[in-house]
């Protein structure tokens, strides 16, 4: 198959818009082709109904035996699989993470990461001239 | 959903010499307001100038949350005639169910709002579902892929006209 994603009970979606942006839920029932019903309670996401256009589809998923599974089970299951670890582990909720520490950054960060990047840039340009008069 | 509510509303006709106590009837309507549920109790047998409303009671679902096959009985005035219609719906709450129903009637069969009746909206059973449009979620298995997907901006305030790059549509394959 091609597909490596679907939509189903247990899949870990990312909602991506509204007041909720950036939080982890499950799908607990599929409404029709373009709702889902997905729950949250380890991320603070309310049981509702959410349309699939709000919601990415991740690579983790919780073993769901059947569908509409009770908030305590998806709160059971959610911890079991360590899905927030998980999250925080994979590349893209490491670059959502970084995304998010770089608009709170502070004016004084800024300048701190300036510097860093300066000193970086320095060093890779002294490698470079060293290579360069060897040729 | 917010825009339907489902009320009860309660009326009889006027009472005079000759039926002191009429009979009292409740009517399960669902409109956006009070005012419009009132306006269409009156469609039935009663008329407004011969009767009265004994109270409206706003109607909530008792148990949101759970999704749900509702069965809708309708009639509905086309260009030409009357006619009835059943329609099923899959859905969280009633009124949920009965707005789904008034989109399409609207956008099937170009039928606005005050030429539907709702006769009848119940919860049907997974096994006494006959539109296969519902039965095709009758699956507890039942996973699809999101093929087509459109980038979206995630606040209404990143959307542009103009974008610099094609956009992917494929989440992974």
């Amino acid at each position: 198959m091609g597909f490596r994603r679907f939509v189903e009970n247990g899949r870990v979606v990312l909602i991506t818009y509204g007041p909720l942006a950036g939080r982890l839920a499950v799908i607990v029932n599929i409404l029709d082709e373009n709702r889902v019903l997905i729950d949250g309670p380890t991320t603070g996401v309310a049981r509702q109904v959410m349309p699939l256009k709000r919601v990415s589809l991740t690579d983790l998923m919780v073993p769901c035996s059947s569908h509409g599974i009770r908030t305590k089970t998806v709160r059971g299951l959610m911890e079991s699989e360590e899905i927030e670890r998980k999250w925080a582990e994979s590349s893209w909720g490491k670059k959502l993470a970084a995304r998010k520490r770089r608009a709170e950054m502070t004016d004084f960060e800024r300048f701190e990461v300036m510097l860093l990047k300066k000193a970086r840039n320095s060093a890779i340009n002294q490698e470079m001239e060293k290579l360069k008069g060897s040729n | 959903m917010g825009w339907l509510h489902q009320y009860a509303v309660i009326g009889r006709k006027l009472p005079n010499e000759e039926i002191p106590e009429p009979e009292v009837y409740r009517m399960k309507i669902f409109a956006p307001n009070e005012v419009v549920a009132k306006s269409r109790f009156w469609l039935k047998n009663v008329k407004k100038a011969s009767g009265e409303i004994i109270s409206v009671h706003d109607l909530f679902e008792k148990r949101a949350g759970i999704v749900r096959n509702y069965g809708i009985w309708l009639r509905y005035k086309s260009r030409s005639d009357e006619v009835n219609m059943y329609k099923e719906f899959r859905d969280v709450t009633m009124t949920g169910a009965v707005e789904q129903m008034y989109m399409e009637m609207s956008g099937r069969h170009r039928a606005r709002w005050s030429s539907v009746q709702v006769l009848k909206v119940v919860v049907v059973e997974a096994k006494d579902c006959r539109r296969p449009q519902t039965l095709q979620f009758h699956d507890s298995k039942l996973r699809f892929p999101m093929p087509h997907k459109l980038p979206r901006a995630n606040f209404k305030r990143h959307r542009t006209t103009f974008k610099a790059s094609r956009p992917s549509t494929t989440i992974m394959d």
